[in-house]
């Protein structure tokens, strides 16, 4: 395995193949806070944080990444559009003896820009596949968005889409729901109360909900075999993005929910096809995404090496929602992604 | 010597020494009855080392010692990756204890994880945080709650009485040691149909990262063959 500074070489290189794009070169410390940003990674990372105790600041973690705290930035003083760079350290625990890195540089470009969201997502990644191209790896996309929409559209109760779209990133558990919602079965008997004393901070009324929702659930009918089928036809898409994209806009005649959603994948690939990318050929997989982050929500990307046992050399994708959430109340579509110049060099390096 | 840690104290420390007696190995306190030190009779080239429960565990993953006898729950908890670390040579029958998942009596809606999952989604848009399960086995309910895709809940730490922190509103829900339902039940507490996250006994381990040689394998292979695991 490359050392660090073959690492940091590396990421040096990258770092200034980004700012040569027109990126603005950024920092984000070290410690960040973890009461507010930990929640934006999901379970995986929440899992994995080197937490700390700062005696005026409270909880601090070792930075997981550079997105959140890049978006973070933006959205508090930042000009539209915007392209950064950063380059740096990122630490994550590791729970196995099989020697993963718990801190490895990473080196970024994300894009803010909110005229041509298509255009920016193909921007990011041809210029991954162009800065990678010596390496030779194996590129695959997704789109959550269109699983969303899709989710969105079904015929069923707004607390199932709820439930599932909340699980979109937890696939077992969100076959499971599925299964449940898509299956007739006799409605659950409860009791109404319980001789025991109530305890702890989940009031009476919150447990008289619940009981209502459940009885709603109970009382309306299932998830059509119908959509539960082209949902899982959906899940399961896997081919080269032009084949992808006409079994898209089949699906369509069925749900029509992901219309919006496939257009603007036919415009993104439009768009990676005008920067030289061979979409004939680039792998298209409509679960891809669903076991990373939790804050992308569109667009998604990895390239990998061939060595299945080795993380993602770089990956990315579309985190429209997160900047909502960090802009209180204003939002922009962005997009970015990492390479791991750890990885790279490993693997022969590139010189960009 | 092969050093075998076992509990020094209670009914786990008799039990072990039961358990060896049964198979031929009697495990004896030499010097006065307050010092720390044991021998086992029976078998050449074997050095008990008393330690607590969690002391063994801990000196299994460094290589201290050389087999040790602890809770599974201890070392599946505490080691990362304990497979690679220890190998389980003999459950021992003994020191039984359910690590469980219970909720408030009173919460009739929920029976299942399933339930637990939508509840901890619907505690978290009304109370602005995360539904908060009380522990001291950080690793094996993560794993067990992350396996079975609940969402929306933390692990806060509780050292001892975790039954009490609901009542104390430090806690929504506990992830305990039970071994009867008991005090489970004396504190208005239930537990979840598939909430069993691991039954766990006192088991005879080995440590990997231990100094074995010529010597300690031979004393390894006789105690197996004592032990009926050969």
């Amino acid at each position: 395995m490359a050392g660090k500074a073959a690492a940091r070489s590396q990421a040096e290189r990258l770092f200034a193949a980004f700012r040569t794009e027109g990126a603005v070169p950024v920092e984000a410390d070290i410690l960040q806070p973890a009461e507010v940003l930990l929640d934006l990674y999901g379970e995986d990372i929440r899992a994995r944080a080197f937490v700390t105790t700062d005696p005026l600041r409270g909880e601090m973690m070792l930075r997981p990444d550079f997105t959140v705290p890049v978006v973070q930035m933006h959205m508090s003083h930042g000009a539209e559009p915007a392209r950064y760079c950063y380059m740096g350290e990122v630490f994550r625990r590791q729970e196995h003896l099989d020697g993963r890195a718990t801190e490895y540089f990473q080196a970024g470009y994300e894009v803010f820009d909110r005229d041509d969201p298509t255009g920016a997502d193909a921007e990011v990644f041809a210029l991954f596949a162009r800065m990678l191209a010596p390496l030779s790896l194996r590129a695959a996309t997704g789109d959550l968005a269109i699983l969303m929409a899709a989710v969105r559209g079904l015929n069923t109760l707004p607390t199932r889409k709820a439930a599932l779209l909340r699980h979109i990133w937890r696939p077992r558990r969100f076959r499971a729901l599925l299964d449940r919602y898509g299956a007739q079965r006799p409605a659950r008997t409860l009791p109404a109360a319980s001789e025991a004393p109530l305890i702890g901070l989940r009031s009476g009324p919150e447990i008289a909900a619940r009981l209502d929702a459940l009885a709603e659930d109970a009382a309306t009918p299932p998830i059509s075999a119908e959509e539960v089928a082209l949902l899982d036809d959906l899940l399961d898409l896997s081919a080269p993005s032009i084949t992808a994209l006409a079994h898209l806009r089949d699906l369509t005649r069925a749900l029509p929910s992901i219309a919006l959603a496939v257009d603007r994948m036919a415009r993104r690939l439009d768009a990676l096809a005008a920067r030289g990318v061979d979409i004939d050929r680039l792998a298209f997989e409509a679960s891809h995404g669903r076991t990373t982050l939790e804050y992308y929500d569109g667009f998604v990307f990895s390239f990998h090496a061939a060595d299945p046992t080795l993380p993602p050399v770089a990956s990315g994708g579309r985190y429209d929602a997160m900047t909502a959430v960090l802009g209180q109340g204003r939002s922009i579509p962005a997009v970015g992604g990492v390479i791991r110049p750890g990885l790279v060099a490993d693997l022969g390096g590139v010189t960009c | 010597m092969l050093k075998i840690g076992v509990p020094s104290k209670g009914r786990l420390m008799e039990q072990c020494a039961d358990w060896f007696a049964v198979r031929g190995l009697r495990l004896v306190r030499t010097g006065n009855d307050r010092e720390y030190a044991c021998a086992m009779e029976g078998i050449d080239g074997v050095e008990p080392v008393l330690l607590s429960a969690g002391e063994i565990t801990r000196e299994l993953a460094a290589g201290r010692i050389h087999l040790g006898v602890t809770g599974q729950d201890l070392v599946r908890d505490k080691l990362a990756d304990w497979a690679a670390q220890v190998e389980e040579l003999a459950p021992m029958g003994f020191g039984h204890a359910d690590l469980v998942i219970a909720v408030p009596t009173a919460w009739v809606d929920v029976e299942t994880l399933d339930d637990l999952d939508a509840v901890a989604a619907a505690f978290r848009r009304t109370h602005g945080h995360r539904l908060r399960i009380a522990t001291k086995y950080h690793r094996l309910v993560h794993d067990f709650l992350r396996a079975a895709g609940v969402a929306d809940y933390q692990l806060v730490d509780s050292q001892g009485a975790t039954e009490g922190t609901i009542r104390n509103l430090t806690a929504e829900a506990i992830a305990d040691i039970t071994s009867s339902g008991e005090t489970l039940r004396a504190n208005h507490l239930k537990l979840l149909a598939d909430g069993v996250i691991l039954q766990s006994q006192a088991t005879l381990y080995a440590a990997h990262a231990a100094p074995w040689d010529d010597p300690t394998r031979a004393a390894l292979a006789r105690l197996k063959a004592k032990l009926g695991l050969a």
